[in-house]
């Protein structure tokens, strides 16, 4: 019943706020509407809408569920060194963390969904229910890990709010558990996802050893990165306070990961450039492009270009503590992973296709549309959740105050 | 009462049997109240492998008056099983295929696929002699006068019906499978349209429906399969099935039947005397990919 109590205050949170916020939940409604619309028009005349075809099957909506695992993947990044070590700067900002972690995992299934043609069959999918096709399937045991990471976030998350909102004590023997179950499965969600490219022996590309520890380097990177800059937004924009040490550290764990990442990519590179197999075309098409069909070296240099410079930025001490240099940096490294996990991991590895016939693929107008209103709610759920997570940390919202304004008869 | 009791659907559900009471959740049977009968059925239907031989006798009926309905022709959707001591190869001989796409479009018409975007479950790639098999330098989009083109030889691709297929594998949900009599078959109606098993086929043999099916009414194929050529579903994948419907009645499929060199080959790999088994015993036959263990059962030969 308590818990209950905590949501309804909560709702008053949420629905209550200044002008600027109703501007912005405005502004995500819109969006959402717009790409919404988007989705309809998909269901009517099916995937025809956007410009998959079978020779490169899957495109801009998977290449963003790659994308936003590794940004949820990420809260671990925080969570590791703040429940491990101890380290108290970062301890507050961890909640922050799992708060977008729940927002990315929402997103990555709201990506699956729109990709996939039959959405009123996705029961088929439900454990008991449906027949899910384990051990076998690597979408099967995706689709396993993210919802359990998502209901572990979900309960940590309410759990550690509504302790705070009643003003009691922690209970470490309960959380810490959960806690570090989190830490394996966050690694597994990533990994499951790099398995499912992984597994597929027809597809050279994706067929390397290598991408599954690629795969959380950079998420190790993206996700910090989106929460460097949603913290300094939050800073500006509200209550919300964090310690400039606490950034400082997250800047240089996202160097260090980000140098393993680029060494990883340099480590294929090499094997591919060096063997010179029939395998090496599908690197070339990112980076020199195949005959005529150049589209996508462009974006191939470009993630690669600016994730170096990000990493130059945030390894010299002087640049992660300078408030500009750090911001960009951190934008680069999110446009960096964002380009390479939604482009240039996943379109190479489909063209040429495995008959060796090129396919030109570009998202199309519905593509991006749906994609938008599925940020749109991304977005307008981390908005809601993050402004009550304020509210009862920087904000004194919690039982007492509401007792002092309301003079509300003790609970018992 | 009686207008009640029409309303109080879960009671027919419990009836039916589609779905064991307990594993009803509340929410599938709201979303299955609302719409028809049949749009019901249809959602509730179970995978066709845990199907009951009374309720696929149902679920073809459905279908039956289904398509009738859609495409304004009689259809009979079978569900004949493999035939025992069967199990099918392929064998196509490379030296006699001349690139003329016959079967590809024989296929299209026996199979009723979809015609836009046209939907091909043969591939013919035109590839250099030079260079042999190579499909990095061959080409699908041919489009001579005249075949064979000078200096060129034609290798169709299309299911390779992998002993190991990683299609399969894949499949998050168990809609696709290999037959007792070796054929790779899809549930159409089980399939969530996720695409995985695309990019698991090393063949490029798996295709999917974009869009709605567009059928010429006057060229449908009537006899079908419903794990074959019936009609199929917009957001489904589908693909090269050896002609189900015609190969369990004992019938050759259509590409070997309208091949006009003789080049396709099929048979029953269990029958000593069967000339799929003259062939691998006494012909030099290849496999495509045979690095990635999926062990076909369609098979490549130079025959002279």
């Amino acid at each position: 019943m308590k818990f209950i109590r905590f949501l309804k205050e909560s709702f008053q949170i949420v629905i209550r706020g200044s002008k600027r916020y109703y501007l912005w939940l405005a502004f995500l409604f819109i969006l959402i509407l717009w790409g919404g619309s988007g989705y309809i028009l998909q269901l009517k005349q099916g995937l025809l809408v956007t410009n998959m075809r079978d020779s490169v099957s899957w495109g801009f909506y998977i290449g963003n569920f790659t994308f936003l695992v590794g940004v949820a993947a990420a809260a671990i990044m925080l969570v590791i060194p703040a429940y491990i070590y101890n380290w108290k700067p970062l301890k507050e900002v961890v909640i922050f963390g799992e708060l977008l972690a729940i927002s990315a995992v929402i997103m990555c299934i709201l990506f699956v969904i729109v990709d996939v043609g039959n959405p009123l069959r996705l029961w088929h999918m439900v454990p008991l229910i449906g027949k899910l096709n384990i051990p076998a399937s690597l979408l099967g045991w995706d689709s396993l890990v993210l919802s359990l990471y998502f209901l572990l976030n979900v309960v940590v998350v309410s759990y550690l709010l509504n302790t705070l909102f009643y003003k009691r004590e922690i209970n470490n023997s309960k959380l810490t558990p959960l806690i570090l179950l989190s830490i394996p499965i966050a690694i597994g969600i990533h990994t499951v996802t790099a398995f499912l490219y992984n597994g597929f022996a027809g597809r050279p590309y994706w067929n390397s050893a290598l991408l599954a520890p690629k795969f959380l380097a950079s998420a190790f990177c993206s996700g910090p990165a989106v929460l460097i800059i949603l913290f300094q937004i939050l800073k500006k924009t509200t209550t919300f306070e964090i310690k400039q040490e606490a950034i400082w550290k997250i800047a240089e764990l996202m160097a260090y990961a980000m140098f393993i990442n680029l060494f990883f990519f340099g480590a294929e590179v090499f094997k591919e450039v060096y063997s010179n197999t029939e395998h090496l075309v599908h690197l070339k098409y990112l980076f020199i492009g195949v005959g005529e069909n150049r589209d996508i070296v462009m974006y191939g240099w470009l993630s690669l270009i600016i994730s170096v410079i990000a990493f130059l930025l945030f390894l010299i001490p002087a640049t992660r503590k300078n408030v500009v240099t750090l911001n960009i940096g951190a934008i680069l490294i999110w446009m960096g992973v964002y380009i390479e996990k939604g482009i240039a991991l996943l379109t190479p590895g489909f063209t040429p296709d495995t008959l060796g016939q090129i396919y030109i693929y570009r998202p199309s107008a519905i593509e991006v549309k749906v994609s938008v209103a599925i940020f749109a709610i991304g977005f307008l759920i981390f908005t809601m959740m993050t402004k009550i997570a304020i509210a009862i940390i920087f904000e004194d919202f919690n039982i007492d105050s509401l007792r002092r304004k309301k003079a509300l008869p003790a609970e018992s | 009462m009686s207008v009640k009791k029409t309303v109080l659907s879960p009671n027919k559900l419990n009836r039916r049997n589609f779905l064991k009471a307990a594993a009803v959740t509340s929410s599938t049977a709201a979303l299955a109240a609302c719409g028809s009968k049949e749009a019901r059925e249809e959602f509730l239907q179970r995978d066709f492998r845990s199907l009951s031989q009374d309720q696929i006798a149902k679920v073809l009926q459905r279908l039956e008056t289904q398509y009738e309905r859609e495409y304004g022709v009689k259809f009979t959707v079978s569900a004949k099983e493999p035939i025992p001591e069967t199990f099918f190869g392929y064998a196509l001989d490379i030296s006699r295929c001349i690139g003329c796409r016959k079967c590809v479009y024989a296929c299209v018409e026996e199979n009723n696929q979809t015609l836009e975007p046209q939907m091909h479950w043969i591939q013919v790639l035109e590839m250099e002699k030079e260079k042999g098999v190579d499909f990095l330098h061959s080409n699908l989009y041919y489009d001579h006068e005249e075949v064979p083109h000078e200096g060129h030889f034609y290798l169709p691709v299309q299911c390779q019906q992998c002993k190991n297929p990683p299609c399969v594998k894949a499949c998050p949900v168990g809609a696709t499978w290999a037959t007792e009599d070796g054929i790779v078959v899809v549930d159409y109606n089980w399939c969530i349209g996720c695409r995985s098993c695309m990019a698991a086929c090393p063949y490029g043999a798996r295709h999917y429906n974009w869009g709605k099916i567009q059928l010429e009414a006057e060229n449908i194929n009537p006899d079908t399969h419903y794990l074959g050529n019936r009609p199929r579903y917009k957001g489904a994948v589908e693909k090269c099935t050896f002609c189900i419907q015609r190969v369990r009645e004992g019938r050759y499929p259509k590409c070997v039947e309208v091949c006009p060199v003789g080049a396709r080959k099929f048979g029953n790999l269990l029958d000593k005397d069967s000339e799929i088994r003259y062939i691998l015993e006494n012909k030099r036959v290849l496999i495509l990919k045979e690095e990635l263990n999926t062990q076909p059962k369609f098979y490549y030969f130079y025959g002279t």
